[in-house]
């Protein structure tokens, strides 16, 4: 493998260091409208009365949307649970929700509109925390605060809790966090007779025209969504958000609208779930794990987005990656009058791993277990069922464990790096869990191979900054034995290019990847049979190589071959990639694969601030067969970055439901000042994936591992154990006063 | 606004002289996308706290997004589109590509100019120099590792 495995020139880079790539805001389309937004000043009221008269006589405005203009249409969609209208209807769910939208001839004067829209507002009570839902005889969101519901279990917890030595209750606190992708959430709409064209920064192009064709009665052919570069997505992309809204106003308008949100507006829109997650855990003295109830609880906010997903992947794993005799887990989405609350990197995996990883290391610690040694012990391996009906494990996460032990310098449960100052400690933590990756086996491509012998491959996947476009092109010219620079790549543009489910969940290099490759060997089917025709030989005695079938001392090129086809030069040969789950091979059942969460942190404490500085970060991940090293570490070290920042400081403040820090001064993200002096990324290769040359999806984990190995670094360092996250200076200032003033470590262990 | 109000500047962009009339009130950035369809400049945060609306005015790095078209007057600016040499790209450039120092690229245009003013300032900055000086430059891809592996082998590149 001459392409495959290397860390080939990305063919968007160069449009990206040179400005040249454009992102849907620097578009311009003839005719088009500025679009600008009412929002609501209040969390939970009734709409009395909107009147946007004035707003639609100024001059130079195209346009007014109000809820009364989609009288014609059942204008609720979401991307389960279609709780959401498309702008509010009769009540406002969260601050910042649409209530009207103006198109106009520029920003200014749609500024201006906004202002001569009059709404009239009754406040309602505000369902302001996961408490607040749950409270008997509360007000509620929508008919109930219950959004989404699951549940599953094995063995008998009870008689497990019964049987166990020891059993440890603690509850654990995720905060709700916002993805920043630098691209704030931007869409161009038109709708008009012939149907709909959107330039759209998503994630999910085809779930986005289906949406959008079911919400305006349209058939599919006549939706078209373009996604161009994307300035970054996490998540906050995925599904559907502002478009159903773009493309209204453009029908009211009657001319192509530009939508484009400001940070506030975006984090308002989307963010990670806030969590509760209580965990009790009954162990053996020998540290074997013998049973636990789980218990989640997560703020989905005003409306579900992809809550559902969400509530069942943080219940897949919240066990982590043992095997567990007895276990019950039940997990609750909750409606909440904050900004909803969708897909972020790794969905439900960092709350779950935040939780369970951290008691794992608070056991350890009372049974004076190595950290290390308890993991490796309750860690199931290759091809043990972790969850009943699910697939087996396909990673090896005790090699990875070790490797980032390896990394970071443990040295076991006692050996505790030292520091030269007298206010700092340093301490060493691990963490390891397991994300069920891949979303569903459902991807196509078309690979095209020229009368010239190039060739063009067609996707779905976004180019979202991943290298998807580099990887596509690096499969295709491997499996079609021609050099990269003759392949091209057309994506994301659903009346072009063929079905995908989404972009996300780590799916793309396995299985797109692996379309393109089928796409790919359905052409050199096809190749050898115009070759067995032109030399008279049976298949199995031809080969490939550079661009070539090959007979003996023979070769004809695929050139060659295609213009004897078409009679001269013209014409091409198009393959068809089809994953579904019933390709053969490892895709059948859930999950496509399993990805590996491994981290290993060494931190600094400064006892007199609080302050905490990550000296040391390792992560692994199990790739099976890296397509593009280099972007693939990048993948690796973007999650290990995001989850600093939650970590240390990220957290969207609501009070009453109002957001306190909606903008990106007082919401801070990682910058430079963030990185670790020791900054590693591990790759593990074992060609052992089920996508193209036993490649499997990375670029999630290390988001979920990194927060408890940091709070379990913070542990050996200072002796103080911390349940809520971000790890902000304030918090580990007073959990250390509160430790070392009573002698006592700040949270006791409930003991069975 | 009134045609009164308007404001006559000059200024340089990318070595070309520009003359055009402006509102009092207008952004550079807003000037560069909008009326100069200069688009390489992103407006993200729009509070001076991101750096990917970052130019160079004079050689120094600005947020465009708040500051004043106006302010540019008689200044030399450069964009992200005049920092290559026709088809030659600045080692800047290339080092980003070879060392993948980016991923969506939102921020690269500002990341680059403001790395570039730091290697003009200082040929051969540290790795803590190189964090200071860039804090101002947000990425969310990346995790920063290969910018700062990008901008070590450029500052290498350009002593050559
Ligand atoms: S957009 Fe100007 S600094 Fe962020
Ligand atoms: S490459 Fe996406 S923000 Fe930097």
């Amino acid at each position: 493998m001459a392409i495959v495995g290397t860390s080939t020139r990305r063919p968007d880079y160069l449009d990206k260091v040179t400005g040249k790539g454009a992102y849907v805001g620097d578009l311009e389309i003839p005719g088009m409208a500025h679009a600008k937004v009412l929002s609501s000043p209040l969390p939970h009221a009734r709409i009395l009365r909107i009147d946007a008269s004035k707003a639609r006589a100024l001059p130079g405005v195209f346009g007014v949307l109000t809820a009364h203009e989609l009288g014609d249409m059942d204008p609720y969609y979401g991307s389960d649970i279609k709780d959401r209208p498309i702008i509010a209807i009769d009540k406002v769910r969260y601050e910042g929700e649409p209530v009207a939208a103006v198109a106009a001839v520029d920003l200014e004067t749609a500024e201006a509109a906004l202002d001569l829209i009059d709404v009239e507002y009754e406040e309602l009570p505000v369902i302001a925390t996961m408490n607040d839902a749950l409270t008997d005889g509360a007000a509620t969101v929508h008919q109930s605060n219950l959004c989404h519901e699951s549940h599953y279990e094995w063995g008998n917890t009870e008689e497990g809790f019964a049987e166990a030595d020891r059993i440890f209750e603690d509850t654990f606190t995720f905060p709700m966090v916002y993805h920043y992708s630098l691209e704030p959430h931007t869409v161009i709409a038109r709708y008009d007779e012939l149907g709909i064209t959107v330039w759209d920064s998503a994630q999910h192009p085809f779930l986005v025209r289906n949406e959008l064709a079911r919400l305006f009665g349209l058939s599919l052919n006549r939706v078209q969504v373009v996604v161009p570069y994307v300035g970054g997505g996490f998540g906050s992309k995925s599904y559907i958000k502002i478009e159903p809204l773009a493309v209204a106003l453009s029908r009211e308008a009657k001319r192509p609208v530009k939508l484009a949100y400001s940070v506030e507006q975006s984090a308002k829109t989307v963010r990670r779930h806030a969590a509760s997650i209580t965990l009790k855990t009954g162990v053996r003295n020998d540290g074997s794990f013998v049973a636990r109830d789980c218990q989640i609880r997560l703020d989905t906010g005003a409306y579900a987005d992809n809550g559902n997903r969400v509530t069942d992947r943080c219940a897949d794993q919240v066990p982590g990656p043992y095997l567990w005799p007895h276990l019950t887990v039940t997990s609750k989405g909750l409606y909440t009058n904050t900004g909803a609350a969708g897909s972020f990197r790794a969905i439900g995996g960092p709350q779950a791993a935040w939780a369970s990883e951290s008691q794992v290391d608070m056991i350890a610690d009372a049974l004076g277990i190595d950290p290390l040694e308890l993991r490796l012990k309750n860690l199931g391996a290759p091809g043990d069922v972790i969850r009943q009906g699910k697939n087996p494990l396909d990673a090896d996460i005790a090699t990875g464990l070790k490797e980032a032990a390896k990394g970071v310098g443990w040295a076991g449960r006692g050996a505790k790096p030292v520091t030269q100052e007298k206010e700092t400690k340093r301490g060493i933590g691990l963490a390891c869990s397991v994300l069920n990756a891949g979303a569903s086996p459902t991807s196509t491509a078309l690979v095209r191979l020229h009368a010239d012998g190039s060739a063009t491959a067609m996707v779905s996947t976004v180019e979202v900054g991943q290298g998807s476009k580099g990887v596509m092109a690096q499969i295709a010219a491997e499996e079609l034995c021609i050099p990269l620079e003759k392949v091209g790549v057309v994506a994301s543009d659903t009346a072009i290019v063929p079905y995908d489910r989404s972009t996300g969940a780590s799916r793309s290099t396995t299985l797109v990847g692996l379309a393109v490759q089928l796409g790919a060997k359905e052409i050199k089917q096809q190749l050898l049979d115009l070759a067995s025709k032109h030399f008279e030989a049976p298949e199995d005695k031809l080969a490939f190589a550079d661009s070539s079938v090959v007979f003996g001392q023979e070769s004809i090129t695929y050139a060659q071959l295609i213009r004897q086809m078409f009679g001269g030069p013209a014409g091409e040969l198009m393959g068809r990639g089809y994953v579904t789950p019933q390709t053969e091979g490892p895709l059948k059942g859930l999950p496509v694969f399993w990805e590996m969460a491994v981290v290993g942190a060494e931190v600094e404490v400064n006892e007199k601030t609080g302050a905490i500085r990550v000296l040391r970060l390792v992560s692994v991940s199990d790739i099976g067969k890296a397509i593009n090293p280099k972007q693939a570490e990048g993948q690796d070290e973007g999650a290990a970055m995001q989850g600093i920042g939650h970590t240390l400081f990220e957290e969207l403040i609501y009070e009453d439901g109002q957001l306190l820090n909606p903008n990106l001064v007082d919401y801070r993200v990682p910058s430079f000042e963030e990185v670790p002096d020791g900054f590693e990324t591990i790759l593990i290769e074992n060609e052992d994936g089920p996508g193209p040359f036993g490649a499997k999806g990375i670029g999630e984990g290390p988001i979920a591992a990194v927060a408890p190995a940091i709070a379990n670094a913070v542990f050996q360092a200072t002796g103080v154990r911390i349940k809520e996250l971000p790890l902000t200076p304030e918090r580990v200032w007073r959990a250390l006063q509160a430790g070392t003033s009573g002698g006592h470590k700040v949270d006791a262990l409930t003991e069975g | 606004m009134s045609e009164d109000h308007r404001l006559q500047i000059s200024f340089v962009v990318n070595g070309r002289p520009v003359d055009t009339e402006i509102e009092p009130h207008l952004l550079l950035l807003d000037l560069l996308r909008d009326k100069l369809a200069l688009k390489g400049a992103k407006r993200s945060c729009d509070m001076q706290v991101c750096g990917a609306c970052t130019v160079l005015v004079d050689g120094n790095p600005v947020s465009s997004c708040t500051y004043l078209a106006f302010e540019a007057r008689g200044t030399d600016v450069t964009t992200i589109e005049g920092l290559a040499d026709g088809e030659k790209l600045h080692p800047l450039m290339e080092a980003f590509i070879d060392n993948a120092g980016l991923q969506c690229g939102f921020c690269t245009p500002g990341m680059i100019l403001a790395a570039k003013s730091l290697l003009d300032l200082n040929p051969r900055p540290s790795v803590e120099e190189v964090k200071e000086y860039m804090r101002g430059n947000l990425c969310r891809c990346t995790g920063y590792k290969k910018i700062l592996e990008s901008i070590e082998d450029a500052a290498q590149r350009m002593q050559g």
